[in-house]
């Protein structure tokens, strides 16, 4: 019943063999053995599992793996070489963004993603000028960033981190 | 009175030392140790509240593709001890309530062990269930494992007797800890060895439970948990999953087998707040010093294993008052076992408490911070000793000055802006500066530093950053000369991560061993040379009824056509001894208010009394708090020592962020339209005309 497929995760080729039922998050972590995608509710409920494919954050317990044949997966770990930081990481351990650090990967990766949007001007329901540039105030983050939940209750933090990404990489 | 440590690292800025690995994802939770070859565990669980499963045909799951083994409770491996009504699972057909375990499919794919289980077949004699809490049960019983009734003075007269007086009553709803990490366990069983990789606010703790139980020497049980992805209380003992995938290894040997619980079973297994009703009556004079205090909870209980929520706990140190009663009762019946969840006790207490006073408040026409300074007992009513330093006045004026008390019209309704109410409110909070005895760390001379070993547990707490700068300081060394190893039954024993006592138990450890290494091997220490010293009760513990207190501050707005309720702002100043690590410190106060504007506004386990289970059993209909939710949270504390918290001169700070968090919200909803809110949580209707 298996079928095969090719992932590229974090820069790395893999071919592999899966389930159709299998889930793009259950092959990364139960297949490939990578674990920096988080499961916190296998129903899209939760974004610990977010990951960029293809440059676009999305929840892979909601995805199956087979859709994403010849896809380009990045989780948080890929972000930024082994034994560096990218600015992401940087700013959520300077703000102390995180407590536990499950839900971290997911909001690393669903700003990663988010940014990129902003930067495209694309609105968000809290965006009042709907044709102009993206303004990240923290109202936009805190919307933007709505998908991904913490129970350690670190959101005053990680808004101060995602803004002052936003504000570095200007 | 011990003398404080001198402090080089503690009391500063330090990044999480576990941060880069947590922000990359690297770090592994239990779930994510390589381990070869491993096999995938989906339970079977009950989908009646009472009776028997009559019948369970594992045939056709046993010959599905990829299944190794189904367990049911007639082939389960035998248990030694089955005192434990939550944790001697698989002993019968019985079943107590819905969600219960009857089983497991093992397989080698996960999408297979979930499959096969669909295809057992178990059929159910089912009898009458009663899931729910009324205050007039006749279940209704005092707790086995609680901490009693107070009777004191004449509370019936002096009640009669108050010029001023309230008596309602409150309600707080099941709530769910729903850590984002669910509880997970890999088990291998070698023949000889049981190893746990799990997710626990205490392997050493953990393991004790379950050796009896599995009938096994613990030194043939390691536990090994070094990255926790939050507990909230809900790891803070071992739950039936741990079990199930201990039996499952047990039942296929040599090979993991790992059982991460769904979101969805979370619900009925790993614990949850149980509901309580709280009557309270207070009868004051015409100042508002209390004269009459009368506080009667109920809680539901587990016919499988009872836990009182006590929520008079708070009641019996909060405020002065001559004339008191305070008693708790539980309510047994066919529901989930409930357990730990945050500040069990004082969280729930300190909602009705809370609001009862600014009540009481509004009645005696007093500023609820000046009827709280009035009532200001001058030793602890509960126990009679005095309080350690109590500075909960301290926290309210101090509190009040930083958000802007003097803003808020006490007069209801008086505030619009931009077609919302807005409103301001306050409560007390307060929580035990417990300090456990028995925790033991080993320190190790190494090449470059000293290792020091401890089994102590960091669910997002800072345990790997606050306890290095602890023990940088206690061995009088910069941080980075420190390798702490945690996590980890093979340490040294530690006791369990909760009830706001971890750091500090752990610390008097360290303490302990520094000063045997010092004994032993002086100040030039070889490499390799090692001691251990084991951490002691706290002595004033005997002398000082021992809390810290703190004020929290709460703006909301409600929109008086639709109901609509956001938090505008909120603000807490706590006085919690010396402060070990400002940044993870403030981050745990913080996410102990976040989790109080959850218990305000959006958290509430709908328990169906007709099937027994939580309907809401996900996060997309369990509430919690997204990021949208949380506008302007901020902590401050009281810049102080504790005396008699011993060299660290500091006390837990892991429950009292949210304890009172959810009352200062009902109290600013009061505040912005004269609504008094008694029940939570705080849905938009409570403020539409019925
Ligand atoms: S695990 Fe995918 S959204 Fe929760
Ligand atoms: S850091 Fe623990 S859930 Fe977000």
């Amino acid at each position: 019943m298996a079928h095969s497929l090719h992932l590229t995760v974090d820069g790395q080729e893999h071919k592999l063999a899966v389930d159709p039922r299998t889930t793009l998050l259950d092959a990364l972590r139960d297949r490939l053995g990578v674990m920096s995608a988080k499961k916190g509710c296998d129903h899209g409920q939760c974004g610990a599992c977010t990951v960029l494919v293809d440059g676009r954050r999305l929840n892979s317990c909601l995805a199956l793996a087979l859709t994403h044949d010849g896809s380009e997966v990045t989780t948080s770990d890929g972000l930024a070489p082994a034994g560096e930081l990218s600015t992401l990481h940087r700013t959520f351990l300077a703000q102390d963004a995180f407590q536990c650090g499950y839900c971290t990967p997911g909001q690393v990766c669903s700003a990663a993603g988010m940014l990129q949007e902003a930067a495209e001007d694309a609105p968000s329901v809290v965006t009042e000028d709907l044709e102009g540039p993206i303004e990240l105030s923290d109202a936009e983050i805190r919307e933007r960033m709505s998908g991904n939940l913490c129970r350690c209750g670190a959101y005053v933090n990680i808004v101060a981190a995602v803004s002052q990404a936003a504000e570095e990489s200007r | 009175m011990s003398d404080l440590l001198p402090t080089t690292s503690i009391g500063t800025h330090q990044v999480r030392l576990d941060g880069p690995d947590k922000v990359r994802g690297r770090a592994p939770y239990a779930y994510e140790h390589p381990l070869d070859d491993p096999l995938y565990l989906y339970p079977l669980q009950a989908e009646i509240a009472r009776g028997r499963a009559a019948h369970i045909d594992t045939s056709a799951a046993e010959a599905a593709d990829g299944v190794v083994h189904v367990l049911t409770h007639t082939n389960a491996p035998d248990l030694e001890d089955t005192e434990d009504g939550e944790l001697a699972i698989l002993r019968s057909a019985e079943i107590g309530f819905r969600g219960q375990y009857l089983g497991a499919v093992i397989a080698t794919t996960p999408e297979q062990a979930r499959y096969a289980a669909g295809l057992v077949d178990i059929g159910y004699e089912q009898e009458e269930h009663d899931v729910e809490l009324r205050e007039d049960h006749p279940a209704s019983r005092e707790p086995e494992s609680g901490s009693g009734d107070v009777f004191a003075g004449d509370f019936d007269a002096a009640f009669a007797e108050a010029a001023v007086s309230i008596d309602e009553r409150y309600s707080t709803p099941m709530e769910h800890n729903n850590p984002m990490e669910p509880h997970t366990t890999v088990a291998r069983w070698d023949g000889s060895e049981l190893t746990l990789w799990t997710s626990t606010q205490g392997a050493h703790p953990a393991r004790s439970t379950l050796a009896p139980i599995l009938g096994l020497d613990p030194d043939r049980i390691r536990i090994i948990s070094p990255h926790v992805g939050g507990g909230f209380g809900s790891k803070g003992v071992p739950h039936a999953d741990m079990m199930l995938a201990a039996l499952a290894a047990i039942a296929a040997p040599g090979r993991p087998v790992k059982y991460a619980v769904s979101r969805q079973q979370m619900f009925s297994i790993t614990g949850y707040r149980a509901p309580t009703l709280q009557h309270i009556r207070l009868g004051a004079r015409a100042d508002g010093t209390l004269t009459a205090f009368a506080y009667d909870a109920v809680s539901l209980s587990s016919q499988t294993k009872e836990f009182p929520e006590e929520a008079t706990k708070p009641g019996r140190m909060m405020y002065a008052g001559d004339n008191r009663r305070l008693t708790q009762r539980v309510v047994p019946l066919d529901v989930p076992v409930p357990s730990w969840m945050r500040a069990p006790g004082e969280a729930p207490g300190m909602v009705g408490l809370e609001i009862a006073m600014d009540e009481l408040a509004v009645a005696a026409g007093l500023d609820p911070i000046e009827l709280r300074v009035r009532n200001e007992p001058e030793t602890d009513p509960d126990t009679g000793l005095p309080f350690n330093r109590r500075r909960l006045v301290d926290c309210l004026r101090e509190g009040a000055k930083r958000f802007g008390w003097e803003e808020r019209n006490p007069q209801p309704r008086t505030r619009r802006e931009n077609g919302w109410l807005i409103g301001m409110g306050v409560a007390a909070s307060t929580y035990p500066a417990g300090r456990q005895p028995g925790s033991v760390a080993r320190i190790r001379r190494m090449p470059a530093g000293y290792e020091v070993a401890i089994g102590a547990a960091d669910l997002g707490t800072g345990t790997w950053t606050a306890l290095s700068q602890v023990a940088a300081d206690a061995l009088d060394v910069p941080i980075g000369q420190v390798e702490l190893r945690i996590g980890d039954t093979a340490l040294p024993n530690a006791t369990v991560a909760g009830g706001s006592t971890g750091l500090v138990s752990w610390s008097a450890a360290v303490f302990a061993a520094t000063e045997a290494f010092r004994a032993e091997h002086g100040t030039d220490p070889a490499v390799g040379a090692e001691a251990q010293g084991e951490a002691e009760a706290n002595p004033a513990a005997e002398k000082f009824a021992l809390h810290s207190f703190g004020a929290h501050f709460a703006e909301v707005r409600i929109h008086p056509a639709t109901g609509e309720i956001r938090l505008g702002r909120m603000f807490g100043m706590f006085s919690a001894g010396r402060i070990v690590n400002p940044s993870t410190a403030r981050s745990q106060f913080i996410g102990g208010m976040t989790m109080g504007v959850g218990m305000a506004l959006h958290e509430k386990g709908e328990l169906d009394p007709r099937f027994g289970h939580v309907v809401n059993h996900d996060l997309a209909e369990y509430h919690v708090p997204v990021n949208a939710d949380i506008a302007r949270i901020e902590a401050e504390w009281l810049d102080e020592e504790d005396p008699h918290a011993g060299p660290l001169g500091a006390r837990g700070i892991g429950e009292i962020g949210i304890v009172g968090a959810a009352a200062a919200i009902a109290n600013a909803a009061f505040n912005a339209t004269g609504v008094r809110i008694r029940d939570l949580p705080i849905f938009g209707d409570a403020f539409l005309p019925t």
